[in-house]
């Protein structure tokens, strides 16, 4: 046997442990691609945050593009993204509806008075079956609605500058050129 | 001491599991059955490795609550899988179906296993060796004989 033949081992050792590692590194693991892509946002009928008698159902999400941000007040990341919210709906003049996931509403309240209310309105779905819906397992999530009430894009985490600037507003640039 | 805190620890970790799909009570064994089963077989979205049965995580409470409901509306099995996959995607499923997308998923096993018969093959294991010559049989009698 060659020597070089002994060095067989060491190599296809080298071959896996390189592919095992960029299997760990390239792309996060907890991060789904989303099933919901290209697909109706699901018909829904559920309260609207601080508006006890008021409902929202899926016809008052279509006829604009829109963000669909799910929060919680238990979510330091929805914090997080907050600010970068509040910039979308103000520069960029982008609606922005809420969905309050799994909350208290009175803590949900006291949170957009405290923090600034960037959202057109807040669709409340207090047991988490709504986020089952549209495939959620954590937030904050968000997606991209277009005019016609499709799912175009769905980002799981936060929303900040750079994901504005290299996802979200190429995705609502591609809407607008197919209208 | 660690190793019984380690073992009370495991013993809650089992109790507290075990308790997180027996949470509901069925009114037709067989539903119960089969809600086991399935939750079993689909997977965390939340977790890397975990069943819908032994996740504590909230959003698995929340899948198991949609299972029980969706087998308490009539689904099927399939039903169940089908209405989970179209929205967390292939993810939720421990056992997927074939199709052109994931294909490295189900060939790559078998082609390693190939590879594997292949080279097991080519070292030689299971090839018999050629019985010793006199020649050969005189060296080792001679190496042995250094030994002493």
């Amino acid at each position: 046997m060659s020597r070089a033949r002994l060095f067989m081992p060491v190599a296809v050792f080298a071959v896996l442990a390189s592919f095992l590692y960029l299997g760990f590194t390239l792309r996060d693991p907890h991060e789904l691609p989303s099933a919901l892509i290209d697909r109706p946002f699901p018909d829904f009928d559920l309260p609207i945050l601080g508006e006890p008698d008021a409902r929202a159902t899926r016809a008052d999400l279509v006829g604009e593009p829109r963000l669909v941000n799910v929060w919680a007040t238990w979510c330091p990341t929805c914090l997080a993204e907050h600010g970068e919210l509040a910039r979308i709906a103000n520069e960029a003049g982008l609606s922005i509806v809420g969905i309050n996931y799994k909350d208290n509403p009175i803590q949900a309240s006291g949170w957009l008075t405290r923090h600034g209310n960037p959202y057109d309105f807040n669709i409340v779905d207090a047991s988490g079956d709504f986020g089952v819906e549209l495939g959620v397992y954590g937030a904050p999530e968000t997606f991209l609605v277009d005019a016609a009430g499709i799912i175009r894009y769905k980002r799981v985490g936060d929303i900040n500058e750079g994901i504005w600037r290299e996802e979200l507003q190429p995705a609502i640039a591609a809407l607008q050129s197919l209208q | 001491m660690m190793l019984r805190i380690c073992a009370l620890l495991i013993g809650a970790a089992g109790v507290l599991g075990a308790s997180a799909i027996d949470g509901f009570d069925f009114s037709d064994p067989e539903l119960a059955e089969r809600y086991r089963e399935l939750l079993g077989e689909l997977r965390c979205p939340k977790c890397l490795n975990e069943s819908l049965a032994s996740s504590g995580a909230p959003i698995a409470q929340d899948l198991r609550r949609t299972v029980r409901r969706l087998l308490e509306e009539g689904a099927t099995d399939d039903d169940v899988r089908v209405y989970l996959q179209a929205r967390y995607g292939d993810f939720v499923l421990y056992d997927p179906e074939f199709r052109a997308a994931n294909w490295p998923l189900w060939l790559i096993p078998p082609v390693l296993v190939l590879i594997a018969i292949v080279v097991i093959g080519r070292v030689g294991l299971f090839r018999r060796r050629a019985p010793l010559t006199n020649r050969e049989r005189e060296q080792i009698a001679r190496l042995l004989e250094d030994e002493r």
